[in-house]
């Protein structure tokens, strides 16, 4: 069955243990709620949210997608427990280190070691924050800490996710991407 | 205000910097800033510094900060010394979680000046 573009299946019937029957009720209750997971303005709410508090700029959602930039900078924040997927941040070289001026105070030109933590922080936020607007979420899936791929001409491939939300954003002029992939819901 | 000493435990320097300067905007000053990259490197910390409260990432890797919390109060390193989580983690249950293991805050990332004000504050002037 479809909703929203998500696959969810039958739901298991209540077993007799109770740490058994805890994890089901929150399974039942995390695809009760799958609407929510995957309600897009959830994304666009978190992105606001991190850039307003973390870096006191307002972000704005584009419409079209950018073009890949040759040099970029991703994070990736994996999601475990009951729903299994990534957050993906993604941009140019030149807009990581925007952020990271504007998350330290540093004038910062080169992607290096401060660059690659600030843009692994931002997209640890925003799985957060997003995680938490749907608080059987928040309560049933952990973060793994930020992972951090830079240079050219690589793509990050999930074969059949059960949904992904791709949304770009400028923050200054500068574009960047936000990826969320489920590609399990239990 | 006399000086005020603070552990700052996170594996994120940039986020060390953030919570350091946003104390220092909720006016903590004068302060001195012990900072730890693991839950392993706070407690080899605090074998040799005395401080008046830490603030503890919990999503880290080698040692998280619950453990490090639990391993705090197991190896009685800075007794009646506040900890305050700052994290992503925000559910019920990682509070819960957290305060069982003796945390007396918890501030969710992202936060603002404001909230580390009203977090961290009361718990400095109570110590």
């Amino acid at each position: 069955m479809l909703f929203n573009g998500v696959r969810y299946s039958a739901i298991p019937a209540y077993g007799s243990n109770g740490d058994a029957t805890k994890e089901n009720c929150m399974a039942q209750s995390l695809r009760d709620s799958v609407h929510l997971v995957s309600d897009p303005a959830n994304l666009d709410s978190s992105v606001k949210e991190v850039f307003h508090l973390m870096l006191g700029t307002e972000c704005e959602k584009s419409n079209t997608q950018h073009l890949q930039p040759k040099e970029s900078v991703t994070a990736v924040v994996g999601f475990g427990g009951a729903l299994s997927g990534a957050c993906v941040f993604r941009s140019s070289s030149h807009t990581a280190c925007k952020i990271a001026n504007h998350l330290t105070g540093l004038e910062v030109e080169e992607v290096d070691d401060t660059v690659k933590d600030a843009i692994g922080e931002i997209c640890n936020m925003l799985a957060g924050a997003w995680k938490g607007k749907v608080p059987e979420l928040a309560a049933s899936c952990g973060l793994s800490v930020p992972a951090v791929i830079t240079g050219r001409d690589y793509n990050i491939h999930v074969q059949a996710p059960e949904f992904r939300l791709f949304h770009s954003y400028f923050f200054d002029g500068a574009p960047f991407d936000v990826t969320i992939i489920c590609d399990g819901i239990r | 205000m006399s000086e005020i000493r603070t552990l700052i435990v996170d594996d994120s320097s940039v986020m060390r910097k953030i919570v350091e300067r946003a104390l220092r905007q909720a006016g903590l000053d004068p302060l001195v800033v012990h900072e730890a990259g693991s839950g392993t490197e706070g407690l080899d910390v605090l074998k040799e510094q005395t401080v008046d409260i830490i603030l503890s990432d919990i999503n880290m890797p080698s040692m998280d900060g619950i453990e490090f919390l639990r391993q705090l109060r197991a190896q009685k390193l800075a007794p009646g010394v506040p900890v305050v989580m700052i994290t992503t983690e925000s559910s019920e249950e990682h509070v819960k979680q957290a305060i069982q293991a003796g945390a007396q805050g918890y501030i969710r990332k992202p936060f603002t000046p404001e909230q580390v004000k009203e977090r961290v504050l009361p718990l400095v002037r109570a110590a």
